[in-house]
């Protein structure tokens, strides 16, 4: 499983915009580049990420090749209860990476 | 005072002064600037943002390494040097250096290996593989912020002289050698971007040209390439040659890893 | 330039020169034309009207290699119940692929903003698109100067 970071902070207050980071060890790659042999390597890239929390998404995208390798995202998520906050990303190879962190809003 | 003493402190004051000369002898061309310094704001806030900065995927990588069991002998890393944070602060600052077990100078990556043939049972990680370029940027970043300070006399001298002479030597089509562009021309322009003076305090570094991580001697090969020289293989004595005396040229510039260069 | 010259053009140094043009041409993608990024556009707005204002594109003037330029996409939006954006689609002109990423605010988006970072193969305009939950279709584009170095214009083994 690829290797992920994600940020969320440990406590909100209710109704707070909470700034959350994610980020995916990927190489996006984008179908243009050679190999040494001249070949070119074939589209290998992330295709889906979302992030949900509280029963609804917060935020999620449709990803291209023209989005950098190891592709981060930040977005701000509306603190309403606590609860775990939920990433997923989808390699179109099919693997789905996931990763959680607890969100205590006060 | 008695004579014998005046004796004694002639012969230090010229014992001291030689070594003076010898030390001044041994200074850098120019005063040390670190890569960082002639990146655009945008690649500098990257790799300032202690999340953002994509090298700390293969930090975080590494630290799962350290800790890891699962080797012929049963000990990770950690089971004998400990917490990475303390055991390993200022180790990066010290490669390559003289190894008595291998009879020559080595760097951090080849101490890596070492110690996972001697210690850990293990065969080689490959060089530029995930794994050694996640194991050699999580030690090098527990020595972030402390000045790199390479030993070059004693046992190390003979691959320093060596060093310094591979930067120092024209090579490939275009005739050119380390010190034509990092040392003559740093700070002016290639076409589109400015010339750094080639320092490796940041490595191993993250490149936005590769989208990965990169190694010394990865950046070795693709100058060495780009001057249109047939490169070295990685881990070669030439290239471990030239990173030292790379690293005493850059002596006292803060340990950065992971940094983000273009 | 007289046609003496022209004939007498076809130095050592000339010929090489244009052998290499070609095979930089060989080697390059295909980038995007007007047509092609109006087709990308119509593909996922269909032709819906569209009106200039509501974003805000932060993106740097000029970028080196372009590999990884730092976006931020802000829209002008309460992001209430009944008045949110729905969608942020980001394109990017002279790509060989100009559609670069579709985003999506759901019911737990504080704001109608973030940053990614993003790819871009030479200078060019990039191109931001909101649609709102009233059907309006907002836009902003700036454009990014992308240097490239002396040593980056060869396809290098390491």
């Amino acid at each position: 499983m690829p290797n992920t970071r994600i940020r969320v902070p440990k406590t909100a207050k209710a109704g707070d915009a909470v700034e959350i980071r994610a980020i995916i060890q990927h190489p996006m790659e984008n179908g243009f580049r050679l190999d040494s042999q001249g070949t070119p390597i074939p589209v290998e890239i992330i295709t889906d990420f979302s992030c949900t929390y509280d029963g609804g998404e917060v935020f999620s995208v449709k990803l291209e090749p023209g989005l950098s390798a190891n592709p981060y995202f930040s977005f701000f998520l509306k603190a309403t209860k606590s609860g775990p906050v939920d990433f997923r990303w989808v390699d179109q190879d099919g693997t789905i990476t996931t990763a959680t962190e607890q969100l205590d809003v006060t | 005072m008695n004579r014998a003493l005046v004796a004694i402190l002639a012969c230090a004051g010229i014992v001291a002064t030689f070594a003076a000369v010898f030390a001044a002898d041994q200074v850098p061309a120019q005063k040390p600037i670190s890569g960082y310094d002639f990146m655009t704001p945008e690649v500098q806030q990257l790799q300032d943002d202690d999340f953002a900065n994509p090298g700390l995927l293969w930090v975080e990588e590494g630290q799962t390494i350290w800790d890891d069991t699962k080797v012929a002998s049963g000990k990770s890393c950690a089971s004998c040097h400990g917490d990475a944070v303390t055991a390993m602060r200022g180790v990066a600052t010290r490669y390559p250096a003289y190894s008595v077990e291998a009879g020559h100078v080595i760097n951090l990556e080849q101490q890596i290996n070492q110690c996972r043939r001697e210690r850990q049972g293990e065969p080689d990680f490959p060089y530029e593989s995930e794994p050694l370029l996640s194991i050699t940027a999580f030690v090098s970043t527990q020595s972030k912020g402390l000045p790199q300070s390479v030993a070059i006399v004693g046992p190390a001298a003979e691959s320093f002289e060596r060093g310094k002479a591979f930067f120092y030597q024209r090579r490939g089509q275009l005739n050119l050698s380390c010190s034509n562009c990092h040392e003559q021309h740093a700070g002016d322009h290639l076409r589109g971007e400015s010339i750094s003076q080639g320092q490796l305090n940041g490595f191993p570094i993250y490149r936005a040209l590769w989208q990965t991580m990169g190694s010394t001697n990865r950046m070795f090969a693709w100058c060495n390439e780009a001057v249109r020289a047939e490169p070295y293989p990685a881990g070669s004595q030439e290239y471990v040659d030239l990173e030292l005396f790379e690293r005493w040229r850059g002596q006292g510039l803060n340990i950065e890893t992971p940094a983000v260069r273009r | 330039m007289t046609d003496q010259n022209d004939s007498a053009a076809w130095s050592r140094r000339g010929v090489l020169a244009g052998l290499g043009a070609g095979v930089m041409l060989l080697a390059m993608p295909v980038r995007a034309d007007d047509v092609s990024v109006a087709q990308a556009i119509t593909d996922t707005f269909g032709t819906t009207p569209r009106q200039d204002g509501k974003i805000t594109l932060k993106l740097p003037p000029l970028a080196e290699t372009g590999n990884t330029v730092p976006l931020t996409v802000t829209v002008d939006s309460p992001m209430s119940d009944t008045e949110r954006v729905k969608r942020v689609v980001v394109f990017a002109n002279r790509n060989p692929r100009p559609l670069i990423a579709i985003m999506t605010f759901g019911p737990r988006a504080a704001t109608a903003e973030f940053s990614t970072n993003m790819r871009l193969s030479g200078t060019q305009d990039v191109i931001a698109m909101a649609e709102l939950s009233d059907g309006s279709i907002w836009q902003a584009q700036v454009r990014v100067l992308v240097t490239v170095g002396a040593c980056d214009t060869l396809q290098l083994r390491y």
